[in-house]
């Protein structure tokens, strides 16, 4: 291997080679139009092209690859959540992650280092052993853990002992993880393009026709085409996506915003997270803490940051990591969440025979990208509505079957 | 900092205020207006009116405001037939 590397770096004639292809020409037809290029939209491209065999997929993106939520994002994988059908699902996520590298063949950078969640009080102490009992119920590897077990776990932590955010315990996740963003996405992209999926970058749906119960057209800025089926994972643009099929979601936009600082040696080793300061911090490959979890307190369909916010976010990390206090910030951003009254997903079947949606993923989508890529092309490969998906049903609101993950949403409620 | 106009107390930062969501009607009786109510509320990429509470007093109004650009067309306390200019300032 050495020296093969070695002579294909003394080489002269490399050969170029692009993980994804440029924007083709818009074709009358597809039998799979998938809306939005990101994270979730590629990996149902992914796996209808690569485990259903589905040939004619086309995605459609409004501005870049993967430039919208799956670039905002704060990168955190785990499955520390409250109900039997969220854990599950999600617990499948992060099983899908601990082997994408491999099966994409596309280094993503997972990283299982854990999650470690504060409680500064008693209560917070026993929802965290309602969570953890559930957790192990389902198998996933999560406890209870002392003041001093965390301080084992994060010995840089500011316990605060005797302070108005003193840490009495913490939540120990150990399949928590983080990965690399831009490469999950590029990954599944690369790996549906070589299968023949078409990726149409800038291209925006315009309208949606519809005629006895089924999509018939899509309308794009480039060219009306026509699908056998339709998936729909728009991100921020959910809910008006929706209402050009002529469906409401019950849903409402809110930006999450974050930051990363400069790069600083490798001190950080866990996910931290902490309900009460509204802050979580996790330091990535490159070093650079990232900081986040600060939703605007008030609906809004802006990308812009706020001080307001930033300052919030940064009140936070320094309560929690005083030395940080002489660290620049590098970049900072805002990314549109479409939040649900539950907190939770919504995924699966609409009352169009042929349109699927796979939204309301608010703040907690990145984790979900090989889980809910795999079930969606299920959907619509098989036509059904897979089991693990069944819970997550668009019209649980009105039968008044919420599925509430409020209180496991990270840090940002 | 952002600032609101109260239509009692004037201009005031955005920190003395709480969102309570945007306006829309329900009847109690009626299940389907309820679920509406509950789950569907309006979600629009421009003028939207809402709820605003002014903490410190207690004042409890409505305000349009446009949801992409984050600007504040008018603040006014129901009942009241003459809305009152209102305009966010960054500064």
């Amino acid at each position: 291997m050495p020296f093969a590397l070695l002579s294909y770096g003394l080489t002269k004639r490399h050969k170029s080679f692009e993980d994804i292809p440029k924007t083709p020409e818009l074709k009358r037809s597809y039998d799979v139009v998938i809306i939005g290029g990101g994270g979730h939209g590629l990996a149902t491209a992914y796996y209808l092209s690569n485990v259903h065999g589905v040939k004619s997929i086309a995605v459609l993106e409004k501005g870049y690859l993967a430039g919208g939520n799956t670039a905002r994002n704060t990168t955190t994988i785990r499955s520390n959540y409250l109900t039997q059908p969220s854990i599950r699902f999600y617990k499948e996520g992060v099983e899908l992650y601990q082997s994408m590298s491999r099966d994409l063949g596309f280094n993503v950078m997972f990283s299982q280092r854990g999650q470690l969640t504060l409680a500064h009080s008693e209560a917070t102490m026993r929802s965290f052993h309602l969570r953890a009992e559930m957790g192990k119920h389902m198998g996933t590897r999560i406890e209870v853990v002392d003041a001093k077990t965390v301080q084992e776990l994060s010995p840089h932590l500011n316990m605060d002992f005797g302070g108005q955010h003193e840490i009495l315990g913490g939540l120990w996740h150990a399949d928590g993880g983080t990965a690399r963003h831009d490469a999950v996405a590029w990954g599944y992209a690369k790996r549906a393009a070589e299968k023949g999926v078409e990726i149409h970058q800038r291209t925006a749906v315009t309208a949606i026709r519809t005629a006895k119960g089924r999509v018939t057209e899509i309308v794009t800025d480039r060219g009306t085409i026509q699908a056998g089926q339709v998936v729909q994972a728009a991100g921020g643009l959910n809910g008006q996506i929706a209402e050009l099929a002529g469906l409401r979601l019950p849903i409402r936009c809110f930006p999450l915003q974050a930051m990363v600082t400069q790069p600083l040696k490798p001190f950080l080793d866990t996910l931290v997270s902490s309900a009460n300061l509204h802050t979580y911090l996790v330091q990535s490959s490159r070093g650079e803490i990232v900081i986040g979890g600060g939703s605007d307190p008030y609906q809004l369909a802006s990308t812009r940051s706020t001080f307001d916010q930033k300052e919030h976010l940064a009140h936070g990390a320094l309560h929690l990591f005083p030395f940080l206090h002489n660290v620049r910030l590098l970049r900072q951003w805002a990314g549109i969440t479409d939040m649900t009254p539950d907190y939770s997903p919504i995924m699966g079947a609409t009352e169009l025979a042929n349109y699927w949606v796979d939204a309301g993923w608010g703040t907690w989508g990145f984790k979900a990208t090989p889980v809910s890529g795999k079930y969606m092309a299920e959907c619509v490969a098989t036509g059904r509505v897979p089991d693990v998906l069944a819970p997550f049903a668009l019209d649980r609101f009105d039968r008044f079957a919420l599925l509430n993950e409020m209180g496991a949403t990270a840090a940002s409620h | 900092m952002k600032r609101l106009t109260c239509p009692v107390n004037g201009i005031r930062d955005i920190a003395e205020f709480q969102y309570l969501g945007p306006f829309r009607s329900t009847s109690p009786e009626d299940a389907a207006a309820l679920t509406e109510h509950l789950f569907y509320a309006p979600n629009p990429i421009g003028p939207m009116i809402e709820w605003w509470r002014h903490r410190p007093t207690n004042t409890v109004f409505l305000a349009e405001r446009h949801t992409a650009t984050d600007h504040v067309l008018r603040t006014w306390l129901p009942g009241t037939a003459e809305p009152q200019e209102g305009k966010t300032q960054n500064g």
